[in-house]
């Protein structure tokens, strides 16, 4: 009988590892694509933190040491505060200039 | 090809479908709602990963909780679209080829030199646990044991997170009526009641 569970398919560490570097690969192209567009900016910010978590936790299951996985618990926190954060600081500018266009957001420059 | 495999090939195909339509749809609310597929997809890789506690946490934290939250602030805000795509063309190339140059060395070293050089190969201490092994009982001993100062921490972080959040967005409106909570304390029992001097007959 084939044993179904064992991890003798082709899939390993650098499948996973592939795989966050292309999502990370793909939110940097967001971030130059999108660069009018704040709300997508702050996506592509929490999808280069999911890239992150990935490569976590596969080297957590690879090595076979749960600490990765706390330092995901860690992160998933810290992006929620920024998340949420950056969102309100998002509604205040947008209440006193009724716009996001971020090249509105030089302000503090003049 | 096992199982194992077959699952990982079509959750990363979704995770990375949906994070290329997170950042070229045209509409902010579309973003956000490939962004939820991108995350679902993404915690049945974790499950793949035996990281069950973190997939349902990244599920119904992050989907249930964060893109909701993107979701309100997308549709409270009025987004005019064609002036959001400005640039988008101009900026297509640049964008690509950054994005594929840091693609290229980060899949260089874990590809064809992380085997030798990083020594990734040798790194391959997976072991499948059986079904009693919960992830969630191993994760929760050493996250208040060994890690118990850094949870305070975390759990710092958010309560600065919701004093700045509604110190930010809170507005007191000047005209509206509101309770005064402080003055309402402080008040006398000689401001609360007035007698006014009155003649009853004079009223008739």
């Amino acid at each position: 009988m084939e044993a179904v569970m064992s991890d003798t398919g082709m899939v390993g560490l650098t499948s996973y590892l592939t795989l966050g570097a292309i999502l990370f690969a793909i939110s940097v192209a967001g971030i130059f694509l999108n660069r009018k567009n704040i709300v997508v900016l702050l996506m592509c910010i929490e999808l280069m933190l999911l890239a992150a978590n990935i490569n976590f936790i596969a080297f957590s299951y690879y090595l076979n040491d749960l600490s990765g996985q706390v330092f995901v618990f860690f992160i998933l926190t810290v992006a929620a505060a920024e998340a949420a954060i950056g969102l309100a600081i998002l509604i205040t500018f947008f209440r006193t200039r009724h716009t996001i266009e971020i090249d509105d957001l030089a302000a503090l420059k003049e | 090809m096992t199982i194992i495999d077959f699952l990982f090939f079509l959750f990363a195909s979704g995770t990375i479908a949906s994070a290329l339509g997170v950042v070229a749809s045209k509409n902010p609310v579309h973003s956000a709602l490939y962004l939820v597929l991108t995350f679902v997809s993404c915690a049945a890789i974790w499950l793949l990963l035996e990281a069950e506690f973190l997939a349902i946490t990244l599920v119904l934290v992050y989907v249930g909780a964060v893109m909701v939250l993107f979701l309100f602030v997308v549709m409270m805000l009025d987004i005019k679209v064609a002036e959001m795509r400005e640039g988008f063309v101009s900026y297509l190339f640049v964008g690509f080829l950054i994005a594929f140059m840091m693609l290229a060395l980060m899949v260089y070293v874990v590809g064809p030199v992380g085997p030798d050089v990083m020594g990734i190969a040798a790194l391959d201490n997976a072991t499948r646990h059986t079904a009693e092994y919960s992830n969630t009982e191993a994760l929760g001993e050493i996250l208040y044991t060994d890690y118990v100062l850094a949870f305070e921490i975390a759990a710092i972080i958010l309560l600065v997170a919701i004093i700045a959040a509604i110190s930010l967005t809170l507005r007191r409106r000047p005209n509206t009526k509101h309770q005064s909570p402080a003055k309402q304390i402080k008040v006398k029992s000689d401001e609360r009641l007035k007698i006014i001097d009155s003649d009853a007959e004079e009223l008739k």
